[in-house]
């Protein structure tokens, strides 16, 4: 009785991180993640400069080849861009903001459309029906043209750009939601929660919703990424953030008026620090999605 | 005596019902309609208390269906299930939840029927502590007595489903449905999943718990051999009806009703080990479109032209024997010749 019990000691999470760690890139891409999200954490104490000040940022240090030494005195090993600002600390900042954003859009998509999807599924009939058929709706627009629309009545700032991002992204979690809790809702364990005289809000955040976990986090990592990805175009096209708080979109689109001149660096590092916050999140939402699919379990 | 459980007229339909193309679709003269399911169709049943009674038919048949809406997990079309003659849908508050726990259901699948992210605690102790069966700082104990009650060992309680091999799993079902003290237990082919070494252990402890509780036993299977064994009286579905229920020994000793005499037949025995096993003629029919008459009819040895027009009534022949077949109420010495023909080898 004891002895096939014993064989498997191993807790769920330690084979979860040990199947996880079975892919060299996922792992890479992991050590990028947390280190980009250290550097961002931590960006007062190890910048030169608060790229939000404006009394540190000096017009005069504008548009400065990567090395150079700025009128302060610290040297500005990225450059800087067209008002001056050093682009590594800039770029520290910009990432600051572009996570935020990502995770806030994420997080509030995922509650709003786990709640829908819920409903969805347990409400069934014509409910059921008038989400779904909004879900459609919903998911044939571009996510670029429905936060681009919704930017532009909502006007510019953080919040604006966060709740553009969550009206754009809510379908997807909705959508997965529902067709999970539909699959684990005909389980025998919800029918035995039933027979046991259990309410239905009970038998839904008890039983249903963790068994519904697995492919959330891995919506939720990729709809991350995307959520970065499209507040960055919408920087980009200058419909995002302001100014005076760049986050990488806006830093892209400050540099790119100055790309056909030779100053390639403005646009370029911080081109290339999200890319690899998008990557590094994607790859390991790639894994992620392998790991907790039960039907590629070895 | 009133019984713990009797049924009465219970019918469930499942209809699939047309979406918007499809409504478009038959309003332009397509051959698309709504498909309706008879799965049960007024099934009478009445269950004494601390009887087991065995549901045997083929898969397809509804016994499952039955069982769930007796069970309460699916709600009826039409008819009604009482409990110590009372109808479980008249009442209301407190009552109808002590109705719901009164019966419980021990599922087929070990695997799916454990919610797999709770651990063993949790899955057997939820439902007591819900109901106020025990307190926060009683309820440790409870579980514990639970785990001891269906031969799992306490020290357990904090692992996962996954840790356990399919017939501790089961015993874990049992457990949590014994926890809220129930009277009937709704046993869905509730050993088929197990190996065969195991399935006379759960069954023992089937038998075992139904001395120490005073329980009462549906047993619903697919096998005759299992039911045998245990049930005091069998009942026979096909299609969502019942074609013939009887004592243990006289429905072994003396079946009645040709589906009955054709799936004793098949049960493999000692005595008879040289013979040929002859499949019931013909695929059991789509319960989508029932054949007419009498379901079986298209399959039966011994069809008249009466059973493809008339549904033939559940009679009460002796005590405890009840038949559906035109037969018996023509002629019944004809099929004892006809029987012994087609029943040779």
């Amino acid at each position: 009785m004891n002895t096939e019990a014993t064989v498997m000691k191993e807790t769920p999470l330690q084979r979860f991180w040990s199947e996880f760690c079975e892919s060299r890139i996922a792992v890479a891409s992991l050590v990028v993640l947390l280190i980009i999200i250290l550097l961002a954490a931590l960006a007062p104490w190890i910048t030169p400069q608060n790229p939000y000040d404006l009394a540190q940022v000096d017009v005069l240090d504008g548009k400065l080849p990567p090395g150079s030494d700025a009128y302060a005195g610290y040297t500005m090993w990225l450059g800087s861009d067209g008002a001056g600002r050093d682009l590594y600390s800039a770029i520290l900042y910009g990432i600051r903001i572009s996570l935020t954003v990502g995770l806030a859009a994420g997080f509030i998509a995922l509650i709003i459309g786990t709640v829908i999807g819920l409903t969805a599924a347990y409400a069934g009939g014509r409910v059921d029906t008038f989400i779904m058929r909004a879900v459609d709706i919903q998911l044939s627009f571009p996510a670029v043209l429905i936060a681009l629309v919704l930017v532009a009545i909502l006007g510019r700032g953080i919040d604006k750009i966060i709740i553009a991002l969550v009206a754009a992204q809510w379908a997807y979690y909705a959508r997965t939601v529902r067709a999970t809790a539909m699959v684990e809702s005909a389980k025998e364990y919800v029918e035995a929660a039933r027979c046991l005289a259990l309410s239905t809000t009970r038998i839904v955040i008890r039983h249903v919703l963790p068994n519904c976990l697995a492919p959330l986090i891995v919506i939720g990592t990729v709809q991350t990424a995307s959520a970065i990805a499209l507040e960055s175009t919408l920087s980009f096209l200058g419909v995002g953030l302001r100014q005076t708080e760049p986050s990488l979109g806006v830093l892209i689109s400050n540099g790119f008026e100055y790309m056909m001149s030779g100053r390639y660096w403005i646009s370029f590092f911080p081109g290339i620090a999200l890319l690899l916050t998008i990557v590094s999140i994607n790859l390991v939402g790639d894994q992620l999605r392998d790991v907790l699919n039960p039907r590629l379990k070895r | 005596m009133t019984p713990v459980i009797e049924v009465r007229d219970l019918t469930k339909r499942f209809t699939k019902r047309l979406d918007l193309a499809g409504r478009i679709a038959h309003r332009l003269g397509a051959n698309i309609h709504e498909e309706v399911v008879h799965a049960v169709d007024g099934v009478n049943l009445s269950i004494n208390r601390g009887e087991v009674v065995g549901l045997v038919g083929e898969s397809g048949c509804g016994k499952s269906t039955l069982g769930r809406m007796i069970a309460g997990i699916l709600p009826q079309t039409e008819g009604s299930v009482l409990l110590d003659g009372k109808d479980t849908a008249s009442l209301a508050g407190p009552e109808s939840k002590a109705a719901a726990l009164a019966v419980q259901m021990i599922f087929q699948d070990p695997f799916a029927s454990l919610n797999p992210r709770l651990r063993v605690e949790q899955i057997i102790g939820e439902a007591p502590l819900v109901h106020g069966y025990t307190d926060r700082s009683g309820l440790s104990d409870y579980i514990d007595d639970v785990m001891l009650k269906v031969g799992l060992d306490p020290s357990l309680k904090q692992r996962y489903p996954h840790q356990f091999s399919g017939g501790q799993r089961q015993r874990i079902g049992i457990g949590r449905a014994l926890a809220v003290k129930p009277r009937f237990l709704v046993c869905d082919e509730a050993i088929a999943a197990l190996d065969v070494s195991i399935q006379a252990q759960v069954l023992n402890l089937f038998m075992d718990l139904r001395e120490q509780f005073d329980l009462t036993y549906l047993f619903i299977s697919h096998d005759l051999s299992v039911v045998e064994h245990i049930a005091d009286r069998i009942v026979i579905m096909y299609l969502g009806r019942v074609v013939e229920s009887a004592n243990t020994e006289a429905l072994f000793a003396d079946p009645q009703h040709p589906y009955t005499r054709a799936l004793l037949a098949e049960v493999p025995r000692l005595d008879q080990r040289k013979r040929n096993f002859t499949p019931i003629a013909g695929e059991i029919p789509s319960p989508l479109n029932p054949p007419s008459g009498c379901h079986f009819h298209p399959r039966c040895p011994h069809v008249m032209p009466v059973c493809k027009t008339e549904v033939p009534v559940l009679e009460k022949h002796q005590a405890f024997r009840e038949v559906s077949c035109h037969l018996d109420t023509t002629d019944s010495h004809d099929i004892n010749n006809h029987s012994a023909q087609s029943d040779s080898p």
